[in-house]
């Protein structure tokens, strides 16, 4: 056979004529990056700006080195592998943690919330595309809460909850649930009566047809909601970590803040967004191994 | 020859869209399908050929009427009956051989066994080659090979098929005429065929039913016989241009242009 009888893999990036926003913006995008990078260099080096309102970027580079006590770890490391005899280096960290434990700690409250969100807002959201009765149950509460910002609830979790590790999670779950049960409920829309009637034709139970054709075509947009649900659980980790949290890297820049140690806070701003970069691209990564015929059929 | 279905004064009935009153989509159709026929319905958009196959599939009860399978009631959807769809029906999250396996695998027949028989119906429709390969990378007149030979290996009695080959270009649509018409030779099962296209139906048909809308009714039958003589001949070209094919077509093609003048002038 020849390979002319296939369609093309992807659809061929073609520059048309009046095409919206055609030709590759990468290029422009890293000057961008440069030159944002590069100005925070010389206006702190000239000295335009106090450190306490601009830290320059070798300051920050410092502050992380210090704090996630990369001296000591290092020094343990030849230890280990006998280049040297013992540990000098101290290691402090920031507020009784170093980096890593606080990034572990966001991490666990992160993901704890949003595996709880995902194992009960999938079969949810599901219900909700399949039945009238679910649909009727869930999308008042969910069309009500979802809109709230985090922060308006957050005094009423420490109500419920107290001040700890649950109301946190519980904070988190919330942010996390409404997007995943949304968009497995538009997911459900996804799948055409051509197959749902196909595999009734070939005699398929209505669990089969659930399981088997249903729940696959929504597989898409589930991960769509959980890429959603996690950036919007690490957008309220910080408002969650307000209330009396021992680490997290929320709470190494709120403590921060107090203290005026304006180049932690940037340390932490930085970790923040960096985690969730690292969080997306991983979602794409699944995305792509798990639904590549997303958009393709 | 034995009846496979048999719909006896079979109604449809479908809320107007404008809320008052009903549109009579099928109405007091009796027709019985018998072995190894194959069944053309031809008529213009709109004139109840979706239903009556909807209804046949169990897709659709029918408002009155009886339709039975084997002198059984038909109450729903069932694996003696396969369809296939213009399009849109295939599993993207399964490859071209799990696709045609996928109606066994509903049935719970071990996976050598379903994996080995799908083999069979892919290589009955070419795509042999091509067991491994995810459906969305298939051509649209593939991506249709793969819908029928995934019906036919389930073993239906009767194979349902609305305007398949409909979203086809005109030479690849010629290529699975042939093709369809070679399946059905092997397999022996009865069809139950949807198209738009005179030229196709006439070719095709063992027997062809026209039908025209508001209410939707079969207007007239013929038994033809133009695709024995493309099995003898093998040339599918020379029987469309032969002359009893060029005047059954002309025929055919003035009644549904005269219902539609008709129509139009009342
Ligand atoms: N689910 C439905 N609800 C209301 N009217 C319908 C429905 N399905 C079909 N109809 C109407 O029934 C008639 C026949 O439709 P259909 O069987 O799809 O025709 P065809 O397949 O020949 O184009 C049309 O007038 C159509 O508008
Ligand atoms: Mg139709």
């Amino acid at each position: 056979m020849k390979p002319g009888l296939f369609r093309r893999r992807r659809p061929q990036a073609v520059d048309q004529y009046g095409a919206p926003g055609r030709g590759s913006g990468t290029l422009i995008s890293a000057v961008t990056i440069v030159v944002l990078l590069g100005g925070w260099w010389i206006v702190t080096q000239l000295g335009l700006i106090r450190p306490l309102f601009l830290p320059a970027p070798e300051m920050v580079i410092a502050k992380f080195a210090k704090i996630a006590c990369t001296e000591h770890y290092f020094e343990r490391l030849l230890v280990a592998v006998g280049g040297l005899a013992e540990v000098e280096a101290k290691c402090h960290g920031f507020s009784d943690h170093t980096l890593h434990e606080h990034i572990l700690w966001s991490l666990y409250r992160v993901f704890s919330a949003f595996a709880l969100a995902t194992v009960t807002a999938v079969p949810i959201g599901i219900s909700m595309g399949m039945s009238r009765h679910a649909r009727g149950v869930f999308d008042p509460p969910i069309e009500f809460y979802r809109p709230i910002p985090p922060l308006a609830y957050l005094p009423l979790t420490i109500i419920w909850f107290g001040i700890g590790e649950s109301g946190k999670l519980f904070l988190i779950f919330l942010a996390c649930f409404a997007p995943i049960a949304i968009n497995a409920r538009a997911g459900v829309r996804s799948v055409s009566i051509e197959q749902i009637h196909a595999a009734y034709s070939m005699g398929a139970s209505h669990g089969q047809v659930l399981r088997q054709v249903v729940l696959k075509a929504a597989l898409p947009e589930i991960l769509t909601g959980m890429r959603v649900a996690i950036a919007f659980g690490w957008t309220t980790l910080v408002a969650a970590e307000m209330v009396a949290a021992k680490a997290g890297i929320g709470v190494m820049v709120l403590n921060a803040a107090r203290f005026l140690a304006t180049d932690i806070v940037f340390l932490g701003i930085i970790v923040i967004g960096a985690v969730a970069f690292v969080f997306d691209l991983i979602m794409r990564r699944v995305e792509r191994a798990l639904v590549p015929w997303k958009g393709r059929m | 020859m034995t009846t496979v279905v048999s719909l006896d004064r079979v109604t449809v009935e479908f809320p107007a869209v404008d809320g008052e009153g009903v549109v009579r989509a099928l109405d007091t159709v009796s027709l019985e399908f018998r072995d190894n026929e194959f069944v053309v319905a031809l008529g213009a958009s709109g004139c109840g050929k979706t239903t009556l196959l909807n209804v046949i599939a169990g897709f659709l009860q029918p408002t009155s009427g009886k339709i039975l399978h084997r002198d059984e009631p038909i109450r729903g959807p069932g694996s003696d009956r396969g369809v296939v769809f213009q399009k849109h029906a295939l599993l993207p999250w399964l490859n071209v051989l799990e696709n045609t396996a996928f109606g066994l695998k509903l049935q719970g027949v071990a996976r050598d066994e379903r994996l080995s028989r799908a083999r069979d119906y892919l290589a009955l429709v070419g795509l042999s080659d091509f067991e491994r390969y995810p459906v969305y990378q298939l051509s649209g007149g593939m991506q249709q090979r793969v819908g029928l030979a995934r019906a036919l290996t389930c073993d239906p009695d009767m194979l349902l098929m609305d305007e398949p080959l409909g979203a086809l270009d005109a030479f690849t649509r010629e290529n699975m005429q042939e093709l369809v018409l070679d399946a059905w030779s092997k397999t022996r099962k009865v069809v139950f065929f949807i198209t738009h296209s005179v030229e196709e139906a006439l070719f095709m048909a063992t027997r062809l039913i026209v039908m025209s809308p508001r209410p939707g009714r079969i207007t007239h039958t013929y038994d033809i016989d133009f695709s024995r003589r493309f099995f003898e001949t093998g040339n599918a070209r020379q029987v469309k241009s032969s002359p009893e094919f060029i005047a059954l077509r002309e025929e055919v093609l003035s009644i549904i242009y005269g219902e539609e003048t008709g129509d139009a002038q009342p």
